[in-house]
C-alpha cells in the first residue's frame, strides 16, 4: 500500500471516463427512457380515450337501437291500423257490391218475371185463342175479333 | 561451508517453490515502472503499471460497453442488455435525484456516479478471476523473454491498490470543491469554512476551519480507504485459501486431502460472498460520491 504516480494517472483517467460517460452514455439512455415513458403515457391516454369513445359509441348504438325499436313499433301499429281500416273499407265495399249485385239480381229477376209473365200472357192468350178457336172454329174470325182477343189478353 | 549451506537452501527453495510467506509477498507486489518492490511509502517517481493498465483498460471497456448500449438505445421494446443498463441508469438517476436537488448539477454528477459504479464494479470483479492465472501467464512470458520469473510481479485487482481508490476519492473531492465554489461562490464558501459548524464568531473561526479541513480529509481518505481495505482484504483471503491448495500439492496424507477440500469449499464460499462484496462496495462508493457532492450543495 505505497503511494506513487499511479494516483495521478488514475485521477486523469477518472475524469476522462466521467466526461465520456456524461457525453456519450448518459444522454442517449435517459432520452430513450424518457421517450419510452412518454410513449407509454401516450399509449395509456390513447387507451383511455378509446375506452371513452367505446362508451360513447355503445351509448349511441343503444340509442339507435331504441329509436329503431320505437320506429318499428310505430310502423307495426300503423300497419295494423291500416289493415283494420282496409278490412273495414273492404267490408263496406263488399257490402255495397253485394247490395248492388243483389239489387241487380233482383232487377233481373223482376225483369225475368215480367218477361215470363209477358210470355205466359202471350201463351195464355194464344192458348185462349186456340181454345176459343177450337170452340168457335167457324164463327170466330181471328182478324175480326182481334179487338176482343187483345182485351182478353189485357185482362190476364 | 556457510555459503554452501545458503546455496543449498536456495537450491532447495527453488526446487520446492516459494515458501508461504514468499508466495503472499510476491502476490502483493505491484508490477511497477522500477521492476522492484517500492521501497518508500510515498514515491511519485514510481508508476504501478499493472494497476494503471488494468484499471484503464477496464474503465475503457466499461464506458465502451455503456456507450455501445447507449448509442443503440431505442424508446421501443428494449433488448436484455439495454434493459440491464437501463435498470442501472435508472437506479443511479433515482439515487442522484434523491440526494442532489439541483437538476443542472445532476447532468454531471449522475453520469459521474454511473461511471464510478460500473468502473469500480469491473475493477472489483477482477478479484473473482483465478488468483494465479494472470501472474502465471505473466511470469511464464517474463521467463521466456529472458528475465528472472521471481521478479515477475503482477496484481490484477486495481481496486486493491490504494493509489487507485485514493485517486477516485480525490476525484470526488475535486468535484465537491468545484460545487462548493460554484453553488456558494468563492466568498460564500470561504465564509462557510470559517463559520461552520460552530457558528460565525472570530474566536471560533480557527476551530471551524480546522474542523472543516478534518472533515474533508476524513471524508476523502475514508472514501478511498474503505474500498481499498475491502478489496485488499478480500484478495488476501483468496491468497490464504490458495495456500491451502498449494500445501496439499506437497502432501499425500489425510491432512493433505482436508486441505484440498478446504481450498475448494472455502474458495467457493468466499468467491460467492465476494459477488456480494464487489457489488456492495461499488454501490457504497457511488452512494458516498453522491452524498458528498450533495453535501457540497448545502449551505450550513
Amino acid at each position: 500500500m505505497n503511494l506513487n504516480a499511479t494516483l495521478f494517472a488514475q485521477l486523469i483517467v477518472f475524469f476522462i471516463l466521467v466526461w465520456f460517460t456524461m457525453k456519450f452514455v448518459w444522454p442517449p439512455i435517459t432520452k430513450a427512457l424518457d421517450d419510452r415513458a412518454k410513449k407509454i403515457a401516450d399509449g395509456l391516454a390513447a387507451a383511455d380515450r378509446g375506452k371513452h369513445e367505446l362508451e360513447l359509441a355503445s351509448k349511441r348504438s343503444a340509442e339507435v337501437v331504441r329509436e329503431g325499436k320505437e320506429k318499428s313499433a310505430d310502423v307495426l301499429a300503423n300497419a295494423e291500423k291500416r289493415a283494420i281500416q282496409i278490412i273495414e273499407e273492404a267490408k263496406v265495399q263488399a257490402k255495397v257490391e253485394a247490395d248492388r249485385i243483389v239489387a241487380n239480381a233482383r232487377g233481373e229477376v223482376e225483369q225475368e218475371v215480367v218477361r215470363a209473365r209477358e210470355q205466359l200472357r202471350d201463351q195464355v192468350a194464344a192458348l185462349a185463342v186456340a181454345g176459343a178457336e177450337k170452340i168457335l172454329r167457324k164463327e170466330i174470325n181471328a182478324g175480326a175479333h182481334a179487338e176482343i182477343l187483345v182485351a182478353i189478353k189485357q185482362g190476364l | 561451508m556457510a555459503t554452501e549451506n545458503v546455496a543449498n537452501a536456495a537450491a532447495l527453495g527453488a526446487a520446492q517453490g516459494p515458501t508461504q510467506g514468499e508466495y503472499i509477498v510476491h502476490h502483493l507486489t505491484h508490477l511497477n515502472s522500477t521492476g522492484e518492490a517500492q521501497k518508500s511509502i510515498v514515491d511519485f517517481s514510481v508508476l504501478n503499471l499493472d494497476s494503471f493498465i488494468f484499471s484503464t483498460a477496464l474503465g475503457i471497456l466499461a464506458v465502451l460497453l455503456l456507450a455501445y448500449v447507449a448509442q443503440r438505445a431505442t424508446a421501443g421494446v428494449p433488448g436484455r442488455l439495454q434493459s440491464a443498463i437501463e435498470v442501472l441508469v435508472e437506479m443511479v438517476a433515482d439515487q442522484a435525484k434523491g440526494i442532489i436537488h439541483d437538476a443542472k448539477s445532476r447532468l454531471f454528477v449522475a453520469p459521474l456516479a454511473l461511471t464510478v459504479f460500473v468502473w469500480i464494479f469491473f475493477l472489483n470483479a477482477m478479484d473473482l478471476l483465478p488468483l494465479d492465472l494472470f501472474p502465471k501467464i505473466w511470469s511464464t512470458y517474463y521467463e521466456a523473454s529472458g528475465h528472472d520469473p521471481h521478479h515477475a510481479f503482477l496484481r490484477i485487482v486495481p481496486s486493491a491498490d490504494l493509489n487507485i481508490t485514493l485517486a477516485l476519492a480525490l476525484g470526488v473531492l475535486i468535484v465537491c470543491l468545484y460545487y462548493n465554489i460554484k453553488i456558494k461562490g468563492i466568498g460564500g464558501w470561504v465564509h462557510e469554512l470559517f463559520a461552520a459548524p460552530f457558528g460565525s464568531h472570530p474566536v471560533l473561526a480557527p476551530i471551524n476551519f480546522l474542523m472543516q479541513m478534518i472533515e474533508f480529509a476524513a471524508k476523502t481518505i475514508s472514501h478511498g480507504m474503505r474500498l481499498f481495505g475491502n478489496m485488499y482484504a478480500g484478495e488476501l483471503v483468496f491468497m490464504l485459501i490458495a495456500l491451502m491448495g498449494a500445501s496439499w500439492a506437497g502432501m499425500h496424507s489425510l491432512s493433505g486431502g482436508l486441505l484440498f477440500a478446504g481450498h475448494v469449499i472455502a474458495g467457493s464460499i468466499w468467491a460467492i460472498f465476494h459477488i456480494l462484496i464487489i457489488t456492495l462496495q461499488a454501490f457504497i462508493f457511488m452512494m458516498l460520491t453522491l452524498v458528498y457532492v450533495g453535501q457540497a450543495h448545502e449551505s450550513h
